[in-house]
């Protein structure tokens, strides 16, 4: 770990701060992930990438760009890797899980948005995000209010470039998203000062979509009765995707498939017969991340499905791969990301019947909404979805919380006591 | 049945131990919850003799590693004890030092949804507490000082910090104080009325906890849901029953080889 403080000087980060983040971060995934039983042995690898994000990953960046690459910083996942990848970008989410940086971006953003936001704002103004120094600009969306003001304010400061995401998804919206698609595609270009050839774009269409089918499978064995992984685990495996090299990642989930598959064959299971089967539905857990899933797997249950953005909103749904020009390629992506069910969408039907299909097809005992604290978007339509869910007989459960600890004692409660009930 | 067996609930202020023998209650001790509660329960057990212990509260964890068989949440013991107290009970509010929380009680003692405050402090007992002691009176002086106001000052924060700033500003510029403590119980019971809007209220509903002894509270809150509740006589051992009463059904259970 030492070799590494030489390059987070040269980042000119606050190097004791950023031990302090380390320290921090480290301490909570030993607890919260480490410490579990009965771990897939490949998992290592995940591990790894969580714990080299802020070494060995920033200095392959780094490496990156001495050869004349470039890195670009996301936030949703709206932002199609797709285009960037054909460009030789490798992008990066660079969203924070952490309530360590929570109080540096309290010194000067409100104290009432998101812990997401403030966690990841808070990174970059105390000096301790070693990806702000490393990327060549940084792309936000219009997914809330919050996010399209904060990138004002960013884009003062930094290179940045936002993506306007529709509210509706009427045919209007669409083509307003297209357009969207094909202006990031251009800003990409100049940024790189190459064009876009159909040849890269389609292999990396091809590439993001083995990414998508991986992660698919590896979701496919939680469906299982016996559950080969437990579903922090799961969100390991997704954080990891966000953050590391397309290519190799696949590789490597490919193989934890196959070691999931072994486990399915012997019936090795992170559950037993009493275990409850619990979907998480609404906001992302990113990473730095896993107080949700620790709580609720620590209470006699597996989260066995993500119908979050760390889970089947990064996944489902294909771009359709085809061979024909740029333009084509670019609107069978729009296509494919228009498709994905966020709340910032008016009226969201989609995301219900979604739900509700995924409760099945994972036979979910019950449904935990969780709720980033200020995340109005999904904190009002857990009406919607509460109502659904009691429609079919599911039972469900609306958490609202931060990144901090102090609720845990009383979201226990409330999680022991859902439990019992389903 | 030869040995009661026991229900305790270890809560954020205060300790209940009820002990059970043939279905009856044969006793119940309540203390303050100290910095040292395994000590605490470990002095209150010394002189019972009990086949099976249930515990719950938010203590229940730790009394599991020290006394309990078995812990279940303050949910399901206090749906449990308001059952066996008032058979006809479908929904219980039950306020205690730290959390109120609104149970659906299923018929057969269950629960089905509920409902419980957020995190702080704002529309428990704690709240109460605090601000009796900035108004000078003590628990039961408090609402009864309420109980004599013509009317209440409004209380804009359930903060209860913000809350106590509001109540001293209100005091230094001249308010009756029992305007001011009738104006408190209100915000209370405006939000426990707010937090029982979220279930749905169908039979007897029962009021559970340190706070069901406050009898301006319970009015209000009356007045708001524009019904009567069932106050058992001994609103605080209500989770502490219904630990007991799980606590004997598992022995029960146990016993017929099951």
């Amino acid at each position: 770990m030492s070799d590494y403080r030489e390059m987070w000087s040269r980042l000119s980060l606050d190097v004791e701060l950023h031990q302090q983040l380390l320290d921090s971060m480290g301490r909570k995934f030993g607890e919260q992930v480490l410490r579990q039983q009965n771990r897939p042995q490949r998992l290592r690898y995940f591990d790894d990438v969580i714990r080299g994000a802020h070494t060995a990953r920033v200095q392959e960046l780094i490496d990156h760009r001495n050869a004349g690459g470039k890195v670009i910083g996301t936030f949703c996942i709206y932002v199609p890797d797709e285009i960037a990848l054909a460009l030789g970008v490798t992008p990066v989410a660079l969203c924070g899980g952490t309530p360590f940086s929570i109080p540096y971006a309290e010194r000067t953003l409100p104290r009432d948005i998101c812990p997401l936001i403030k966690s990841t704002l808070g990174l970059a103004f105390s000096k301790t995000c070693p990806y702000a120094p490393v990327k060549d600009m940084a792309v936000g969306e219009t997914t809330c209010d919050a996010k399209k003001k904060t990138w004002d304010f960013l884009g003062k400061v930094a290179n940045f470039h936002v993506m306007e995401v529709p509210q509706k998804k009427q045919a209007t919206d669409a083509a307003l998203w297209q357009a969207e698609v094909v202006a990031f595609a251009q800003r990409l270009e100049q940024l790189t000062s190459r064009a876009l050839e159909a040849e890269e774009l389609s292999k990396a269409i091809r590439l993001v979509n083995r990414k998508r089918k991986a992660l698919a499978r590896l979701y496919s064995y939680r469906k299982s009765e016996q559950p080969p992984i437990s579903g922090t685990d799961a969100l390991v495996v997704m954080q990891a995707a966000l953050n590391d090299d397309a290519a190799r990642f696949c590789g490597k989930l490919e193989g934890l498939n196959e070691e999931l598959e072994e486990r399915l064959t012997r019936g090795i299971s992170v559950a037993d017969g009493r275990s409850r089967r619990v979907m998480i539905a609404g906001c992302p857990s990113v990473m730095g991340n896993w107080k949700m899933h620790h709580l609720i797997e620590t209470s006699g249950a597996v989260v066995v499905c993500d119908e979050t953005c760390t889970g089947t909103r990064y996944f489902e749904d294909l771009v359709a791969e085809q061979d024909g020009s740029v333009e084509q390629q670019l609107r069978a992506i729009a296509e494919r990301y228009m498709k994905i069910d966020c709340a910032c969408f008016s009226p969201n039907e989609e995301r219900i019947e979604n739900i509700l299909r995924l409760a099945k097809e994972y036979r979910v005992h019950g449904v935990v909404q969780y709720v980033l604290q200020y995340c109005h978007g999904y904190n009002v339509e857990a009406l919607n979805v509460a109502r659904a869910l009691k429609e079919e007989g599911i039972p469900g459960l609306k958490i609202e919380t931060d990144y901090s600890e102090e609720d845990t004692g009383q979201l226990r409660t409330r999680i022991e006591a859902f439990l019992e009930r389903t | 049945m030869s040995e009661p067996v026991l229900g305790i609930d270890l809560g954020s202020r205060t300790t209940k131990i009820l002990a059970l023998r043939g279905g009856q209650v044969e006793s119940f001790q309540i203390f303050d919850t100290d910095h040292d509660p395994v000590a605490r329960v470990r002095d209150a057990l010394k002189d019972l003799t009990f086949s099976a212990v249930v515990a719950t509260g938010y203590g229940r964890h730790l009394l599991k590693a020290h006394f309990a068989d078995g812990v279940v949440t303050e949910i399901k013991a206090c749906a449990r004890g308001a059952k066996y107290l008032c058979p006809e009970c479908a929904t219980v509010i039950d306020v205690g030092g730290q959390d109120s929380k609104v149970i659906e009680v299923t018929s057969d003692g269950g629960f089905a949804n509920f409902e419980m405050n957020d995190r702080c402090a704002a529309g428990t007992g704690k709240f109460l507490e605090v601000m009796a002691s900035t108004l000078g009176y003590d628990i039961e002086g408090f609402w009864r000082a309420a109980l004599e106001a013509e009317s209440p000052v409004a209380i804009s924060s359930m903060c209860t910090v913000f809350a106590e700033s509001e109540v001293v500003s209100l005091i230094t510029s001249g308010a009756d104080v029992k305007s001011v403590a009738l104006g408190l119980h209100q915000a209370i019971a405006d939000r426990l009325y707010a937090l029982a809007c979220r279930v749905e209220l169908k039979g007897e509903v029962l009021l559970a906890g340190g706070v069901a002894k406050n009898n301006c509270v319970r009015q209000l809150l009356e007045k708001r849901l524009q019904r009567r509740m069932v106050v058992p006589d001994n609103p605080q051992m209500v989770s502490a029953l219904g630990a007991a009463l799980i606590a004997n059904e598992n022995a029960l259970a146990r016993g017929t080889g099951r």
